[in-house]
């Protein structure tokens, strides 16, 4: 068994004990079959196994999608930097960029099939599609999105070194390899327009003060928000998962200059991000509030959870800090700041899809109701754990079998 | 368009509700339920997940006693028009599988409980809560599907539901009319079953376009406001109130 397995790693990688890893694999396959039970009993018994109600149409499952298509931006996002802008040095976590990409937004899909109430007509959304939803927009550019980093990802599973012995797969590999500035492109346009979209469905809601925005033609403001901050913030998951991976495997993966590189941009975007962020929110509360009868204080009081402090920590703790950290060469060239900007724009951005989802909800607009809140139920907890396991699995299979990190072998000979 | 030409164009039904005449009995809430097939369980002290096309609220002037006042609001579905009344309403234009649509013809928006998915979104976009997700299947008392409605469809598990205006009714009310050889549904022809069945007339149903129907004249009370108007919604419900408090209450109003 085990020289079966040492022949689909790739040469010259050192791997943990077949042992070992099937032993990890089982701990967390644990966490994934719980996850399964959980879908398995929604699609049977139905979205009553939630704890979502009529005030919380969205609720935890929207926000985990739109927070892992934001963290999945590296993967579009590095691939532009790379293959059309043609920052060379990115090829070496490009490989990994794509995974997570792949992992997010196969999440994002599976998420999405959960959590409609009807799953048997999700095709609905193609066949009788509404033009001017933004969801149908979504729906269109994620599913094209979720196609084109199949194309990027399979290339690198003919490379594993059992595939890659078969002339066509091979051959396969390598031709696609040459066309894959075509596809990183694609990959780039289409997700401009469905991140866009998805800062645009909470953003065209003109009934729902807090999230709604002015904007430019059909797309509210928040449209290029969000693109915009996926492109920031999805380099920093991409950083915060290589550094992760690094420390499992107790090996250095990808050179620092690379990471720099990465950071050095996604703080750049950061930055210019946050300020738009912080000239969105001025022109929101001087101009679009107050002819809806609203004021600003209105979301952030009279209620026990949600104050000043949510919006300070995304624009602040979440966006200016991570900002700054990630723009000084200084800092972020000191491992321990690296780190901590890169969870707190994670934080900030994950912040950001929370509010412009779940806050939303929660704000009362007619004079006479109130704040609502809600818990999600374990059945939710759990199918939002899943994409996280399987993600987890997704990265130790490719780890192990395939040539993720072309400097693996530079770095640890 | 002037009111006049506007009105051969297309109607545009809508209600006016006295609230000072509501006595807050509910039976508008009955008549709903029982006319459009809505479901209930078993338990329903949940109201987060009760079905409700036509909800009543119960409002207070915020004052202690002896000082305290009442008023009961009943909220069907509001059928904006969105800004211009070009159909542009909060739910219909963001529903990905145009399961929600505004008839020009009438002003209505409708529910295709069919083309549903049930993502949501509508809810969510929807300012009046007036939209509801079935969480389970209905299950009905033994015996009662024998009374239910033969003209309103039933609704599945997973899919969004409110008030349609008692649609169905508008549709007899057509066939009718055209059968008898006119081709005008008369004010009387068509009205909804919360109108019918309330007992102190607070509620009018009409076209708010035609000026022979009651509510073309009740909407120009000077008592007269719809919920949330500065959203821009544009609802086809207008409530009547000579209290400043409960007209000041359906809107955010800033000094």
């Amino acid at each position: 068994m085990d020289s079966l397995d040492r022949a689909f790693i790739p040469s010259g990688a050192k791997r943990c004990s077949l042992f070992q890893f099937t032993s990890f694999i089982s701990v967390i396959g644990i966490v994934f079959l719980w996850g399964v039970y959980a879908m398995l009993l929604i699609w049977i018994k139905g979205l009553n196994q939630t704890n979502m109600n009529d005030a919380y149409g969205f609720a935890l499952w929207i926000w985990a999608d739109l927070a892992v298509i934001a963290l999945g931006g590296g993967a579009f996002f590095t691939g532009l930097l790379r293959y059309v802008i043609g920052k060379d040095e990115l090829k070496n976590i490009i490989n990994y960029a794509v995974i997570i990409g792949f992992i997010c937004y196969s999440s994002a899909l599976l998420i999405l099939a959960i959590d409609i109430g009807q799953p048997l007509r999700g095709w609905f959304i193609f066949w009788h599609a509404n033009v001017h939803s933004m969801l149908t927009e979504v729906a269109f550019c994620l599913s094209c999105y979720f196609i084109v980093l199949t194309i990027e990802y399979l290339p690198l599973i003919f490379e594993n070194p059992q595939i890659d012995k078969i002339p066509f797969y091979h051959k396969l590999s390598h031709n696609m390899h040459d066309v894959m500035a075509i596809f990183a492109a694609t990959g780039a346009f289409l997700s401009f327009f469905h991140q866009g979209s998805l800062g645009g469905v909470s953003g065209v809601m003109y009934g729902r003060p807090f999230a709604y925005r002015e904007g430019i033609f059909i797309w509210p403001w928040t449209f290029f928000l969000f693109t915009w901050s996926a492109a920031a913030c999805g380099p920093c998951f991409t950083i915060a998962l290589t550094k992760l991976i690094e420390k499992i495997t107790k090996k250095k993966l990808v050179k620092d200059n690379v990471i720099d590189l990465l950071a050095k941009i996604s703080g750049w975007m950061l930055a210019s991000y946050t300020i738009a962020k912080i000239i969105d929110t001025i022109y929101w509360v001087y101009s679009t509030l107050p002819p809806q009868g609203h004021k600003f204080m209105d979301f952030y009081s009279n209620n026990s959870f949600y104050g000043l402090w949510i919006l300070i920590l995304e624009v602040v703790i979440g966006g200016a800090v991570p900002a700054f950290i990630l723009v000084s060469e200084k800092l972020r060239c000191n491992k321990s700041y690296l780190t901590i900007a890169v969870i707190l724009a994670i934080i900030g951005v994950s912040v950001n899809r929370w509010v412009m989802v779940v806050q939303a909800l929660a704000i009362p607009v007619l004079p006479f109701e109130s704040w609502t809140f809600y818990i999600p139920s374990w059945q939710e907890v759990a199918t939002t754990i899943l994409p996280v396991a399987y993600g987890v699995i997704l990265i130790a299979l490719s780890y192990r079998y395939l040539p993720i990190f072309p400097q693996e072998k530079e770095l640890n000979n | 368009m002037s009111e006049a030409s506007n009105h051969g164009a297309s109607k545009m039904y809508g209600m006016v509700i006295d609230l000072d005449k509501c006595t807050g009995c509910g039976a508008c809430m009955v008549a709903c339920m029982a006319e459009n097939n809505v479901p209930f369980k078993e338990d329903e002290s949940d109201k987060l997940k009760s079905i409700t096309w036509l909800r009543l609220y119960k409002l207070n002037n915020g004052k202690p006693f002896p000082d305290v006042q009442i008023c009961y609001l009943p909220r069907p579905c509001m059928h904006c028009g969105g800004e211009g009344n070009h159909g542009h309403s909060p739910c219909v234009s963001v529903c990905p599988a145009t399961a929600t649509d505004y008839d020009l013809e009438t002003g209505i928006v409708s529910q295709i409980y069919t083309r549903c998915f049930g993502c949501r979104y509508c809810m969510a976009a929807c300012p009046y809560h007036a939209r509801y997700f079935n969480w389970w299947d209905p299950v009905w008392p033994e015996g009662m599907e024998r009374y239910l409605n033969p003209n309103v469809s039933v609704r599945m598990r997973g899919v969004v539901e409110k008030c349609s205006f008692c649609y169905h009714r508008y549709q007899i009310a057509k066939n009718n009319a055209y059968n008898n050889g006119s081709r005008e549904v008369l004010e009387h022809e068509y009205q909804t079953a919360c109108t019918q069945a309330c007992p102190a007339g607070s509620i009018t149903f009409g076209d708010l376009n035609n000026p022979k129907h009651e509510v073309y004249k009740l909407k120009q009370n000077k008592n007269a406001f719809r919920l949330l108007e500065k959203l821009k919604t544009n609802p086809k419900v207008y409530y009547i109130s000579k209290l400043e408090w409960v007209r000041k209450l359906g809107d955010n109003y800033r000094s």
